[in-house]
């Protein structure tokens, strides 16, 4: 039998448990009314019975900001990290037991900001894992501050003269740095949402989901995702997702056109070939075939002495 | 020279092979049936500066490197050739270093060998005045022209080696079975071709000293290990199958030695971007059931600030080292410091809760890594491992059976599937992770993936299902619970059948000294010394700087009259603990001090000693610094 018997018994059921994810007594959220983050929280638990995930088999890692507080209301194993961190934490859990469900959840300011070093790595590295970033092109929780996506000119607090930066580019970001997986979705389109971190969350490698969300209490310009367009819908967007090149020139198109109030949405690269970095290491030896994480609850497994490294001292 | 021990030093170029030689020389001799203890001295450079190793060995236990040495072999600095000088080596002052820059420290009737082939002697000013003023044995050999006629020049090391054995009598064939395991083919050959024709050419020629390797036997089979290892293996041992690192001197010796065998242990190994990621990492794989552990030295110890509040505040299991350096800052890289006692008790924000071992002995270093991880599974609380580049890099002889221990792969307070399905849930079907009520503070976890176990780990104040909360009588109960955790640590370690604190010496002596760290082997020299002319000393080597040991401690300074504190920082650290921990002592404890990059030598300590019983406040020498008792 399995250390961890919730493992695979989503999977298991014959009928889709479409409840699991919502028991409806966690805490209610205290996001302000008409928040894109309910649409983050809607999709993700949307998606998961889809995919055949369990409760008790997932593990939601989130950062800190309104985004972060994403874990607090959603039903499943969960870590509410530090600010910017819950990459790093994510993919050690993936690598520790790379049977769980693992995604990571956190602000752009978080995401693309604070912990930009740990994303480009992690895309990098391709870990096996789901990474959803709320986008709002703002700082929620510490009062609307710019954010590292507020459009160029952009007035806070912080900026009083108007951002002199040009926003990041979340997507050009993701696939340079190597994520195999890169799509934008939107809070206003909760069906697309849905599938999308459907899809990421079934895609073998690192998804990025970089996820509009709009922020009615600091971002005055709280319905700038609407219009959208969705790009695999639409006949003016004819591009191949698994074409790095053609991709690339897209997503550009794509950022491009984001603060011009043109919104585009869909699944920007998809490169199902590329091993995720769980296998890669497992192929050269680097990392054990079976979770780590079992052999803790395994009596019948035989521990290394460093003993015997010994030798080498006498 | 007494014939009970020799010490060995080999000086050179840094990145000529005197690291590998002297390791060689040093197995080669406890082999031989002594106990062995290195010293190395190196600057932060990767090619050519001034570095030297030195072997104390003994036919009894060494705790230090002792002070002044017997032997010098001084090997040509091949990097500081003049490049221009078409492949010839270029002689200058700056390249006669490696023999100038030792001789102070060389005793009386001590042996030089040098390397005539690279070094120049009549270039140091008074070199033969001081050789009939200290009655030094001078040995000018050809290193160079011996490693080039048989074998290739790089191998003037072998020459030389075989050139030290040659002169204080000892043979060839414990070289030969080291240089058979490490090497092979013709690089094997040639440099045995190496060491037999230099060993015959010295040894044919009439040299007289008195200088001989002392004789022994042990009854124990030996190791060479440094605190590395022992902090390395004792993870292993107890079960850690995950690390995470970012490289920093000198952490990166228990980094590498961990990330070389755990795939060979079936663990996982993480180079990563940064600390705030490392310390990230092990908190994940901990929270994801893997005992884990990640490391630094001060300034990237400095970025796991954050993570390690993290894991104090979700109760997550995490084991850090920290392997202190001279700071602030990048301060010195490769000189030892003990500097960063209060950075690590007391960094992170809010009421930390952490505990923090400061093992004294390579010895140490193993068991007390096994006790950090023996803490932190079963209390659920971060704990560090603080050492510094003394005792890491240290190579000392011990007996094997030191580290002939079980493993523990115990996940300590971890509930099964079955006992989570008998445990209380919040109504929303959350396991109740964080409980208000367990005697000792440690309320049992779940693992994700077991069934029924879910809760939310938050490092934001959280209920006992882990969600956010600030409510006053939720938060006094948290932190109640998480404060009581380290009582009950302190009486479990307290209960133990052996201390971690190391007494020394007369249990009735009426002096006292406290030291802590890496310093441990130094002081307990001193002590014996001191008692040999007549002083009534002891000491007290305290490793647990969190929780304190009070009551140990206390019974120490109670029992002594005076005591002086030994640490190698200017504030002195430890010495405040211990009065801040203790409240009183104030006017019994006086300080040593040393920070100039090198840890005390015994005679510095005994010299210390007698200042303070004696009275005065002239410190043994310039570099070190006498900081006298409260109210003197
Ligand atoms: C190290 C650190 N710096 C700063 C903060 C304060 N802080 C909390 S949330 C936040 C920004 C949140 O913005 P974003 O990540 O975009 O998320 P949002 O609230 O908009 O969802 C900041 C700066 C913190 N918690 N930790
Ligand atoms: S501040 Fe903005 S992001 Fe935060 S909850 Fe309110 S609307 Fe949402």
């Amino acid at each position: 039998m399995s250390a961890f018997s919730a493992i695979g018994s989503g999977e298991q059921d014959e009928e889709i448990d479409r409840d699991a994810f919502t028991p409806g007594i966690e805490p209610q959220p205290t996001w302000c009314p008409g928040c894109g983050d309910f649409g983050v929280l809607k999709a993700l638990k949307g998606a998961m019975p889809e995919v055949g995930r369990s409760p008790d088999e997932t593990l939601l890692a989130t950062g800190i900001g309104c985004s972060g507080k994403l874990s607090s209301y959603f039903d499943s194993y969960g870590m509410h990290t530090i600010h910017g961190r819950s990459l790093p934490i994510a993919r050690a859990a993936k690598l520790a037991n790379p049977d769980l469900e693992v995604i990571a959840a956190g602000g752009d300011g978080d995401g693309y900001g604070i912990g930009g070093n740990h994303f480009m790595h992690t895309a990098r590295e391709n870990h096996d894992m789901t990474y959803i970033v709320f986008n709002n092109e703002i700082f929620g929780l510490t009062k609307g501050q710019t954010s590292p996506t507020s459009p160029k000119g952009h007035k806070s607090k912080t900026q009083p003269h108007g951002s002199a930066k040009d926003p990041v580019r979340p997507l050009s970001l993701s696939l340079t740095s190597g994520a195999s997986y890169v799509a934008r979705t939107a809070a206003v389109n909760p069906r697309q949402a849905t599938e999308i971190i459907t899809e990421a969350i079934e895609h073998d490698g690192f998804a990025h989901i970089d996820f509009l969300t709009q922020c009615p209490t600091w971002n005055k310009d709280a319905k700038q995702y609407v219009p959208y367009t969705d790009v695999q819908q639409s006949d003016d967007y004819d591009f191949d997702v698994t074409d790095r090149r053609e991709a690339a020139e897209m997503m550009h198109e794509t950022e491009d056109k984001l603060h011009e109030g043109e919104v585009l949405t869909g699944r920007f690269y998809v490169d199902e070939n590329r091993h995720s970095y769980g296998q890669e290491k497992r192929s050269t030896g680097e990392m054990p075939e079976e979770p780590l994480a079992e052999r803790y609850f395994d009596d019948d497994y035989e521990w290394e002495r460093s003993y015997d490294l010994l030798d080498a001292h006498k | 020279m007494t014939g009970s021990e020799l010490i060995w030093r080999i000086a050179g170029g840094s990145g000529d092979g005197i690291d590998s030689t002297s390791q060689n020389f040093t197995k080669a001799l406890m082999r031989a049936g002594l106990h062995v203890f290195t010293h190395r001295h190196y600057p932060s450079r990767i090619r050519g500066g001034h570095t030297y190793v030195e072997v104390r060995a003994a036919d009894h236990p060494v705790k230090s490197r002792g002070d002044g040495y017997d032997f010098l072999l001084a090997l040509g600095d091949s990097f500081a050739r003049n490049p221009q000088a078409s492949g010839e080596a270029y002689y200058g002052n700056e390249e006669a270093k490696p023999l100038a820059e030792n001789l102070d420290e060389l005793r009386e009737g001590g042996v030089i060998v040098y390397d005539e082939g690279l070094l120049d002697a009549s270039e140091i000013e008074d070199f033969d005045e001081r050789v009939e003023e200290n009655d030094w044995h001078v040995y000018p050999l050809d290193l160079r022209g011996l490693a080039r006629e048989h074998g290739r020049e790089i191998m003037r090391n072998t020459a030389g080696v075989a050139a030290t054995a040659a002169l204080i009598g000892m043979e060839t064939d414990p070289f030969e079975e080291l240089m058979n395991d490490r090497m092979s083919g013709d690089i094997l050959e040639t440099n045995i071709t190496v060491l037999e024709e230099a060993y015959e050419e010295v040894e044919s020629k009439d040299f007289s000293h008195d200088i001989e390797v002392p004789t022994g036997e042990h009854d124990e089979e030996q190791v060479l290990v440094n605190g590395s290892h022992g902090v390395a293996y004792g993870a292993l041992d107890e079960g850690c199958r995950f690390i995470a690192g970012y490289p920093m001197t000198p952490w990166t010796d228990v980094f590498t030695t961990m990330t070389q065998h755990l795939p060979e242990f079936g663990g996982i190994a993480e180079q990563v971007e940064d600390e705030i990621a490392a310390a990230a990492l092990a908190i994940g794989a901990s929270h994801a059931g893997v005992k884990a552990m990640s490391g630094s030295s001060g300034g990237g110890f400095a970025l796991m600030s954050e993570p390690l509040g993290l894991a104090e505040m979700t109760e997550t299991p995490l084991v850090l080292v920290e392997a202190m350096r001279a700071g602030p800052s990048t301060g010195m890289p490769t000189k030892p410091e003990q500097g960063d006692l209060e950075h690590i008790l007391y960094t992170s924000q809010g009421d930390s809760n952490r505990v923090v071992f400061a093992p004294g002995t390579v010895e140490e270093c193993y068991e007390q890594s096994r006790e950090a991880f023996r803490i932190a599974y079963e209390y659920q609380i971060p704990t560090i491992i603080a050492i510094d580049q003394k005792l890491s890099g240290e190579l000392v002889s011990m007996p094997a059976s030191v580290f002939d221990r079980e493993p523990n792969p115990d996940l300590g307070s971890v509930l099964t599937e079955e006992e989570i399905s008998e445990a209380a849930h919040h109504e929303s079907g959350k396991y109740n992770r964080f409980q208000h009520d367990p005697e000792n503070g440690v309320s049992p976890r779940t693992i994700p993936g077991q069934s029924g176990g879910r809760f939310l780990a938050s490092g934001n104040e959280h209920t006992p299902q882990g969600h956010i909360e600030e409510d006053p009588d939720n938060r006094v109960a948290q932190v109640d619970r998480r404060t009581r955790k380290l009582e009950a640590i302190r009486d479990d370690l307290d209960g133990k059948d052996t201390s971690q604190q190391t007494p020394y010496g007369p249990e009735d002596a009426e002096h006292g000294i406290l030291v802590w760290g890496s310093q441990q082997g130094t002081v307990e020299e001193a002590v014996d010394r001191l008692n040999d002319q007549g002083e009534s000393v002891k000491s007290l080597g305290v490793s647990d700087m969190m929780p304190y040991p009070k009551k140990e401690v206390t019974e120490f300074l109670e029992s002594v009259d005076e005591c002086l504190v030994v640490e190698m920082n200017i504030t002195a650290q430890f010495r405040g603990l211990t009065q801040k921990e203790l409240g009183r002592f104030g006017e019994k404890m006086s300080s040593l001090l040393k920070y100039n990059g090198n840890p005390f030598e015994p005679a510095e300590v005994v010299e210390g000693f007698e200042i303070q019983i004696n009275g005065g406040d002239e410190p043994p020498n310039a570099q070190v610094r006498i900081e006298p008792a409260a109210g003197d």
